[in-house]
């Protein structure tokens, strides 16, 4: 035990602050109202949902909970099932097998829902695009609200996608 | 020199691993293997391609693993009704490539009774029709198919207290989708049942309508936690059937990035195992030690996961003096820190209850399932590609290979520190030897109709490409095979008779890809 707190205490805090709100991040209007947002704060549940992604995008999103990044810090935290999460952060092209599935967490998600697409395949399909087995981008199966790209989007770009989401358009700074 | 397969012409591939091909009849693709089964030899592939355009109906191919090296035995297939003899008697790990080869090009594998053992699809799910094989050459690259009945028999386990568990395939976690159908008594796991191909996406055509430089990024991002090592063998494959080698400081340079890659996992892998075993200043320590090392990655060559930092003819990436020094001072650091958490989790009561005899695969299983990579290893395999057949640089490296005989997490967690150790020792051979010469080499032109290997091992287990060039500098079809292939059946077996709560620690240890194998 005494190795773990000297090792705790060694290395001591390293989270660092997060990014601020992009608007351009944005796909089309904002949702939801100011009122919502404020009740709904920064306490944000996150499920994920991999929808055909290469894996590498998981990656940066368990980064996410690294002590730098600390995602859990800011209240946002990442929950079991559809049914508890305020948001569906969505990685990869949609595959054909994936379809249905993604359509039913969605539909399980109560609203109002928030969608980010994350990475290039989950904003246009990525170097996979669309063909027999893919559907290609998020938005042609589900209706996305924040969409960040990257090959894989750094866990920074990741969680301003997650914060503009959010953010009501007139607190983000321009 | 070749290996010897009785009555069968082997004939050289070109390129930095020993392969060899053969075209065989349906005898000799069947003694062939029973040959290799015999000699203690292993299946690493098997895929099936469409040649009416070309020579003519179907063909499968077979690639062995042999004392040598690589023997790719080709099976010419006729159009009408192609079938081929079996091999999943012969080596367990083909009955699941065997069922893919035939959802994507509708060729049937065949036991002596003419009946073939699983006809369940694999990676069509019901987004086209059973009458319709998506890697056929008439199907166009952007064509979409009409949708099918999404059926599928899960085996039943019958008696009393017997009931099933299904779980994804979205998880509830940040993991890949997949389907586990657990058939349990109380909490013991009678039986798990995997379901994959959720995340087919037609990989293996869209290659096809790209050029062979092109492909090299789609190659990258088969499986994008080992990007390195799926873009090397890439990278090999095409350099071999170019007449190319690279020169030396591009190949030191790939392994610095394969072992880096390498060194990442593990840490990734390490964090996430003492987590499911209940110790989660694990995962807080090994992330933030993660984290550092994909910085500096993006630092020193521009990408924290380092895609397409490997490509075709060398590196598209360099080390100055002052990266290298810095890269030899973290590497430093993290031996020093590893260590001390080596020493915590070794010395954790409640993890090593955990782990160990937990999620035990033994080595005669391993053996049978022909499993390879680090739960090969963890399971009493010593088997390393780096080390044998060997690939350049790793001939002058000599990376010493990590084992274990117990085949449980633990083991799998003990190989995975000695392996991050080795990493880092060959990183520091790497940088201190680092040769002088160029990153990149021109190509050459590639032949149509030229077929290439390449065979690297990833962090997770040996990583193959098998390409075939076409006309004008075209894919005419690629195959990249993924150790999950071998490996995803070796977890039915691991997890029997465990407890329920047990296999998310279990699944974590092997750590397989889906995307790798659901292309």
């Amino acid at each position: 035990m005494h190795k773990i707190l000297l090792k705790i205490a060694q290395v001591g805090l390293r989270s660092e602050p997060p990014p601020p709100a992009d608007e351009v991040l944005r796909q089309g209007a904002a949702r939801l109202n100011e009122e919502v947002l404020r009740l709904l704060g920064r306490a944000l549940a996150i499920r994920h949902v991999d929808a055909g992604s290469c894996n590498g995008c998981e990656l940066e999103i368990h980064a996410l909970n690294n002590p730098y990044y600390n995602l859990e810090g800011l209240g946002i935290k990442f929950v079991a099932s559809p049914r508890h999460a305020d948001l569906l952060l969505v990685t990869g092209p949609v595959s054909r097998n994936m379809e249905e599935a993604l359509r039913r967490t969605y539909d399980a998600t109560p609203g109002p829902k928030l969608v980010v697409a994350v990475g290039d395949c989950g904003c246009d399909g990525g170097i996979f695009g669309e063909n027999y087995a893919s559907r290609g981008r998020a938005a042609n199966v589900i209706p996305v609200d924040v969409a960040v790209p990257g090959c894989p989007p750094a866990p920074a770009a990741i969680m301003q996608a997650i914060v503009t989401a959010v953010t009501p358009v007139a607190a983000v700074k321009r | 020199m070749a290996p010897l397969l009785p009555g069968i012409q082997l004939e050289q591939i070109a390129g930095a691993v020993p392969a060899w091909r053969a075209a065989v009849d349906a005898h000799r693709w069947r003694s062939g293997c029973e040959a290799v089964a015999h000699a203690g030899g292993r299946l690493a592939a098997l895929w099936a391609s469409d040649e009416r355009d070309a020579a003519g109906g179907f063909s499968v191919r077979a690639l062995l693993v042999t004392f040598e090296g690589l023997a790719c035995l080709e099976l010419a297939l006729p159009e009408q009704a192609p079938a081929y003899p079996d091999l999943s008697d012969l080596f367990a790990c083909a009955a699941r490539m065997q069922r893919a080869a035939f959802d994507l090009v509708g060729v049937r594998a065949a036991n002596p009774q003419g009946a073939t053992p699983d006809a369940r699809g694999w990676l069509r799910h019901g987004a086209w029709r059973d009458d319709v094989y998506p890697l056929r050459r008439d199907v166009r690259p952007g064509a979409t198919l009409a949708p099918d009945e999404n059926r599928y028999a899960f085996v039943q386990v019958a008696g009393d207290g017997v009931h099933e568990v299904p779980v994804g395939p979205v998880h509830a976690g940040i993991i890949e989708p997949g389907h586990f159908r657990f058939s349990i008594v109380g909490e013991r796991v009678l039986r798990l049942e995997e379901r994959l191909g959720y995340k087919h996406k037609g990989i293996e055509k869209r290659f096809e309508s790209l050029s062979l430089q092109e492909a090299a990024r789609l190659a990258g991002r088969v499986s994008g936690d080992s990007t390195v090592a799926y873009a090397w063998a890439y990278a090999m494959a095409l350099e071999g059937i170019a007449g190319m080698q690279p020169g030396r400081r591009a190949v030191f340079l790939r392994a610095l990035l394969l072992e880096r890659e390498r060194i990442a996992n593990h840490l990734g892998d390490l964090g996430a195992l003492g987590n499911d075993g209940g110790l989660a200043f694990g995962l807080a320590q090994f992330s933030r030690l993660k984290e550092d090392l994909l910085r500096s990655n993006a630092r020193v060559f521009d990408h924290r996961y380092l895609m397409d930092r490997v490509v075709p003819g060398g590196v598209a990436c360099d080390v100055d003096p002052a990266a290298a020094r810095a890269l030899l001072e973290q590497g430093e650091q993290l031996a020093s820190e590893l260590r001390s958490l080596r020493a915590i989790y070794y010395d954790h009561s409640g993890l090593q209850d955990r782990c160990i005899t937990c999620g035990r695969l033994t080595p005669r299983t391993a053996a049978l399932l022909g499993i390879v990579g680090l739960a090969a290893r963890a399971s009493g395999h010593a088997m390393d590609a780096r080390c044998h057949p060997g690939y350049a640089p790793y001939g002058e490296l000599e990376p010493a290979v990590a084992s274990h005989r117990n085949g449980d997490v633990a083991a799998r967690i003990v190989v995975r520190f000695e392996e991050a150790f080795e990493s880092l020792r060959l990183q520091r051979l790497i940088l201190e030897r680092l040769p002088e010469g160029e990153l990149r080499a021109p190509l050459g032109a590639a032949a149509d109709g030229a077929f290439g290997i390449g065979w690297v091992e990833g962090w997770r287990g040996e990583v193959i490409v098998a390409l075939h060039a076409g006309a004008g500098g075209r894919v005419r079809r690629c195959h990249p095979h993924d150790p999950s292939w071998q490996n995803w059946p070796a977890l039915e077996h691991a997890v029997i008779g465990n407890i329920v709560p047990d296999f998310p620690l279990i699944n974590k240890s092997f750590n397989l890809s889906y995307a790798g194998v659901d292309l």
